[in-house]
């Protein structure tokens, strides 16, 4: 680590990351990811109306999102769809990811398969699935008071987001020592008890950030919204897509800034206690925790 | 004084095809340090975990302090355990970990504290109450463990290969410390453990099992100098195990006719048929080794009552507080001799290739039947 600056060793085998091809393609691939959305970004401080010419900083776009009464209803709804799609996806999905987990029984196979479903169907198969299902069979019906009229669109987020929570509580769950609930048990915990005291203490961070996961999908999702949401319902990703039809304005940048930085703060959080979890998941003795 | 606490009758228990545990019967008395001893896979966890109630028997009954257990749920058996992997509660204190068990029980919460502190005394972790279990050893987990388990006053402790994850040292001062603990505390123990010398040094009775099937109950020395079977002798410690024909069989003696090294005459009579095929089992320290010259033996030149067998030493293994040496008969098998080093040049006295007499006592071999 603290070697003299005035001696430069050769790359070492595994240093890839001192070798010029691997950093250029590093750097390819930061600008193809990055520069469009710093391009939006950077354009959302734009002085002027149009997105191409820069002309000097400006908060004037982002003061005038803020008094679209249209654009604030939308995001409201938003991150009302988000707080209860969340709640209800964490519950089930951990239900879930526990049941697979502790037991066995017939068709848990078929069970775990279809879970997956939700995942790797392409979302606008989802969407459409989504609208003839409640056109059909669950007509939602229209002109409730909000948040009632949100439980459309609710469910459709909590059918899609809780397979990812269920995925991330049982990944923390393969790590848990059965023993700790049997000693549980044996000192005379009941079975609630035990899953109580013992295995929810275990997975409370996996619990965190399968919340913050199913938060940022809902938050941004679009398609299967789109196909779910009534006229006078309408978030906030839905929301900027109207106001892109007429023009792209800087509004929209400032409106799609937000909500990238809401997002990606969440998902920094998410990878953080995953990560948190990873590394004391099986890890025993170190430095322990400060109390 | 033996009262019965633990009774198996006639327990079996099988998962799916394979058996387990195959007809078990069993009597555990109270205040004995009892071993469950056998290979992996040999089902004494499985005996252990069915006492705990993690396992229904398929089969017979399971006697706790008389009452039949063998369905009753873990949390409502006046049993604990400690695991293997200790299961010291992460996210808890040790004193929380310690209370636990009387909290599930509803002890108030002053008593609780003053229960679980006297129980960290006892296993010697007094002052450890506010840590949490990643700030101690492995050694000091287990301990927790113990003073989780014994502060609920059981009538009985199982202990699940208490001393696998410990250090040689610290195993061997475990070992003293879990028997004085016993004789202090008066509960009686149930371990299960792979390892013989754990089983021999502690337990005041032993079980050997094999496949499911209980070997051999008895007490440690019983274990070793009259085991029951082949499948015994040679589990515990190691042996010389020479198969033959029991030619002659009388009250006061017998004569077994091996292949290996010919006839073994025993002081004692055996009861099997004459003509039937049994082994001679004989420990290695039990065989002494001497020099041998050109000159052929004479029969009466043999100390009275012992066997006599010529061989060639070719493997040697210096241990320091002893050697082990493999010594080739005529027969082309190997001999395990153990000898003492008794002075500091006692190590020399015997070398490759040396032609030696090995001889042991008449009393000396095991007979098996099986």
């Amino acid at each position: 680590m603290s070697q003299s600056p005035s001696r430069k060793l050769p790359p070492a085998p595994l240093e890839y990351l001192r070798r010029w091809p691997i950093q250029l393609s590093l750097v390819v691939v930061a600008i193809f990811l990055y520069a469009p959305l710093l391009t939006m970004m950077l354009f959302s401080f734009n002085d002027d109306r149009s997105i191409t010419q820069w002309s000097g900083f400006s908060l004037k776009y982002y003061k005038q999102a803020f008094q679209n009464e249209s654009l604030i209803i939308a995001f409201m709804n938003s991150l009302t769809i988000a707080f209860f799609s969340t709640l209800i996806s964490l519950v089930v999905g951990a239900m879930a990811a526990i049941v697979l987990w502790r037991f066995r029984f017939g068709g848990k196979t078929l069970f775990d398969g279809t879970m997956a479903v939700p995942i790797v169907v392409p979302e606008i198969c989802l969407g459409v699935g989504m609208l003839v299902f409640f056109a059909k069979v669950l007509p939602w019906p229209q002109g409730l008071p909000w948040p009632l009229n949100l439980g459309a669109i609710i469910i459709a987020h909590v059918s899609f987001s809780f397979p990812f929570v269920a995925v991330v509580v049982r990944a923390r769950l393969g790590s848990f020592n059965r023993e700790l609930e049997e000693a549980a048990k044996d000192l005379g915990a009941s079975d609630f008890r035990a899953l109580m005291d013992v295995v929810i203490p275990h997975i409370q961070p996996s619990l965190i950030a399968g919340a913050l996961l199913a938060f940022t999908l809902s938050l941004d999702d679009f398609v299967i919204t789109f196909f779910t949401a009534g006229p006078d319902t309408v978030t906030f990703p839905v929301k900027v897509y109207s106001m892109v039809r007429f023009s792209v304005t800087p509004e929209v940048n400032a409106a799609s800034t937000i909500l990238i930085v809401v997002t990606v703060l969440l998902t920094f959080l998410a990878l953080k206690f995953q990560g948190s979890s990873a590394l004391t998941a099986g890890h025993d003795g170190g430095a322990g925790e400060k109390k | 004084m033996t009262k019965p606490i633990i009774q198996f009758e006639n327990v079996s228990k099988r998962f799916g095809k394979v058996s387990a545990v195959d007809n078990v019967s069993l009597t555990i008395n109270e205040g004995e340090f009892f071993s469950l001893l056998g290979p992996s896979g040999c089902g004494k966890t499985t005996l252990l975990r069915m006492l705990a109630g993690f396992e229904m028997p398929t089969e017979g009954r399971v006697m706790i302090d008389g009452k039949d257990m063998s369905t009753t749920a873990p949390n409502l058996r006046p049993v604990n355990m400690v695991f293997q992997s200790y299961a010291v509660f992460p996210h808890m204190t040790v004193l929380d970990n310690v209370a636990y068990g009387l909290k599930m029980d509803g002890v108030p919460g002053d008593e609780r504290r003053r229960r679980a502190e006297e129980a960290l005394e006892l296993v010697k972790l007094g002052g450890f109450g506010p840590r949490k279990p990643d700030q101690m050893s492995g050694g000091q987990r287990q301990r927790v463990a113990l003073a989780r388990a014994l502060v609920k006053k059981p009538r009985v402790l199982l202990l699940d290969e208490p001393l696998s994850a410990l250090d040689a040292k610290l195993r061997d001062q475990m070992r003293t410390e879990l028997t004085t603990l016993q004789e202090k505390v008066g509960i009686t123990f149930i371990m299960v453990t792979h390892d013989q010398d754990e089983a021999l040094a502690m337990a005041t009775r032993c079980a050997v099992m094999n496949r499911g099937l209980l070997q051999q109950v008895a007490s440690p020395s019983d274990l070793y100098e009259f085991p029951n079977s082949r499948f015994v002798a040679d589990f515990i410690g190691s042996v010389n195990m020479f198969e033959g024909t029991l030619d002659v069989d009388e009250p006061d003696h017998a004569i077994i006719n091996t292949k290996d090294v010919g006839p073994i005459y025993l002081d004692h009579g055996v009861t099997g048929a004459t003509g039937t095929t049994v082994w001679a089992a004989v420990r290695p320290e039990k065989i002494e080794m001497h020099k041998r010259t050109d000159k052929p033996p004479k029969v009466e030149d043999a100390p009275e009552g012992y066997n006599v067998i010529a061989g060639v030493v070719k493997h040697l293994v210096y241990l320091g507080s002893e050697t082990i040496f493999e010594v080739e008969i005529n027969g082309g098998s190997l001999v395990k001799v153990v000898r003492p080093n008794l002075t500091r040049w006692d190590q020399e006295d015997f070398t490759w290739d040396e032609k030696v007499w090995l001889s042991f006592h008449a009393c000396s071999p095991a007979v098996l039947l099986s």
